[in-house]
């Protein structure tokens, strides 16, 4: 459905986007990662074609955003930062302007106005002007406009910034359950929130797309992942990390905390292969020394380590 | 072509909203009836002059426009660059100018309410007197086009700033300079240095020269072209302004 070729941004002398290719398909949901002022907003600004791209092409659904831009922007439903709306305006006058704007008419129209209300719980506030809403009532709003004509492309600049949990909860459950049927790109600075959503992230950094995969492709590129995590009991440290060093396939046996009532200990394997048999050597171990355990289990890696070893590489990440 | 023309309404219907959503349109319209009518008949000796016609009325209207409609139109833009709408608008399926046409049109529709409303005016000259009103309609044709072009000019500056009263100081400079072009007293100085060519060139920018037929009740063709092209001009480059604020 959204297809960037090579796409590059500048401002001045500065490059904001640095050729750029991903795509993205009905059904998928892409995480949009990075530190800020990486170029993820330019970047959507482009698909969304309220800037032009200073070089490379995107195409929505098969039309040119430059070439064609009314067919494009049609297929797409588009959640700007900090979601912007009409501030003189009520919550139902604001939805009804879109609405025009989107040729909607007759009762599809008024169907579209049901649903994108109910979608976003702004039941309670259809009548009120916006100005007097909360910062979570116009987020909500603001992205009630951008599902409003039900668009086969979504776009959407942070969509969770400035809710509460609960309605990040419900943000999150709805972006999910619309990416069944769309092609869903949104940014974030929250870790969970592309492992609880993404079908697909990309990590972008000062313009270039550093990583592109699923969340647990990605978080195989940790530091930790495919380490073994132990926490016994009525064991000194020292003891158990020197019989974890004996195993095979071991390369490096870690404290993590250490008291006198017990130790956790990180196995790192030799290699990210040899991850399950380390598991099943340490378990192993439990047993032949009948240590009392209270964690045993391999770890996953972990997006945040990730994250921040591909956008800052001057900084090694803690092990 | 009709989806167009949807697109316009829609964007100008809600432009029009939002001037009556707030107290804005009321301070507007009641100090512009208060101003028309001290300057016609205080300033303007409507009663002195002893004729049956509203040259003191229409005689006004370039100087009180000049401060009235950069105030009616200095939000048009700046606003929306300042509540960030304006990625929202321009990334619905609509074109920039039918954006900035649909604007342009709510605004001077507002500014045309204003103006229709002075027509206590118009009830009293024809209760006095038997005047030629003709010409007091090509009056009005006149100065709802000067409002046209002063708007314009207004949504051009509007476009550079997010801030209203930079948009607002732009626009009455450049309109102030478009009035004084055709001043006499800049013309007669012009013409007294014997730069003839000089002073019918600066003359013929000015809007005073073009307003001048309208209150004599000629609907001269240039007149018309005049306000037309200051209003296309000004649009196109709104339109250029806008495009160029977003290639950055």
């Amino acid at each position: 459905m959204i297809k960037v070729e090579n796409l590059t941004r500048t401002f001045g002398p500065k490059v904001a986007v640095n050729d750029i290719s991903f795509a993205v398909e009905r059904g998928e949901v892409l995480g949009f990662l990075g530190p800020n002022g990486a170029g993820k907003s330019t970047t959507m600004r482009m698909i969304t074609g309220f800037i032009p791209p200073t070089a490379g092409r995107i195409t929505v659904g098969g039309h040119d955003v430059v070439e064609q831009p009314i067919a494009a922007k049609r297929l797409l439903g588009y959640l700007p930062e900090n979601a912007p709306s009409y501030t003189d305006m009520t919550v139902l006058g604001f939805l009804g302007f879109i609405a025009d704007l989107r040729g909607l008419k007759g009762a599809a129209r008024q169907a579209a106005l049901d649903r994108a209300v109910d979608a976003c719980f702004l039941e309670n506030v259809v009548h009120q002007s916006v100005d007097t809403l909360s910062k979570g009532y116009r987020h909500r709003l603001c992205f009630a406009q951008a599902i409003l004509h039900d668009p086969e492309v979504l776009i959407m600049d942070e969509p969770t910034d400035g809710l509460d949990p609960n309605q990040k909860h419900e943000v999150r459950t709805l972006i999910k359950r619309m990416g069944e049927k769309k092609a869903i790109i949104f940014s974030t600075h929250i870790l969970e929130e592309v492992e609880a959503v993404c079908s697909r992230a990309i990590i972008i950094d000062r313009g270039a797309i550093v990583a592109n995969g699923t969340p647990a492709q990605l978080k195989l590129r940790g530091e930790t992942a495919g380490s073994v995590l132990l926490r016994v009991t009525g064991q000194p440290a020292d003891a158990v990390k020197a019989k974890l060093e004996q195993l095979g396939p071991v390369r490096r046996v870690g404290v993590v905390a250490q008291s006198p009532a017990g130790a956790q200990l990180r196995v790192v394997p030799a290699s990210r292969e040899q991850a399950a048999e380390t598991l099943a050597a340490v378990a192993d171990l439990v047993a032949r020394e009948h240590w009392r355990v209270e964690e045993l289990r391999a770890e996953e890696g972990r997006l945040d380590e990730v994250f921040r070893g591909l956008t800052m590489p001057d900084t090694k990440p803690r092990a | 072509m009709n989806e167009a023309f949807a697109n316009i309404r829609a964007i100008a219907k809600r432009e029009l909203g939002s001037y009556f959503a707030s107290p804005v349109a009321y301070v507007f319209i009641v100090i512009f009836l208060l101003l028309t009518g001290f300057f016609t008949f205080m300033a303007g000796g409507f009663f002195e002059r002893g004729e049956a016609s509203l040259m003191s009325f229409f005689l006004w209207h370039p100087w009180l426009y000049l401060f009235l409609v950069p105030a009616a139109g200095m939000r048009l833009w700046s606003e929306e660059r300042r509540l960030g709408t304006l990625e929202l608008l321009l990334t619905m399926p609509v074109t920039a100018a039918q954006a900035i046409i649909g604007k342009f049109l709510a605004s001077w529709a507002f500014l045309a309410l204003a103006l229709a409303l002075t027509f206590p005016v118009w009830l009293t000259v024809n209760h006095l007197g038997s005047p030629d009103n003709g010409v007091i309609v090509a009056g009005y044709v006149g100065s709802l086009l000067l409002a046209g072009a002063y708007l314009a000019i207004t949504c051009m500056t509007s476009a550079l700033t997010r801030n209203q009263v930079i948009a607002f100081i732009l626009s009455v400079v450049i309109c102030l300079f478009l009035v004084l072009a055709g001043w006499p007293p800049v013309t007669g100085f012009l013409a007294s240095v014997g730069a003839t060519g000089l002073k019918d060139f600066v003359a013929a920018l000015s809007v005073m020269t073009h307003f001048e037929g309208f209150q004599r009740g000629v609907l001269d063709f240039r007149d018309v072209l005049y306000f037309a092209t200051v209003i296309g001009f000004c649009l196109f480059t709104t339109g250029v302004i806008i495009r160029t604020h977003r290639a950055g």
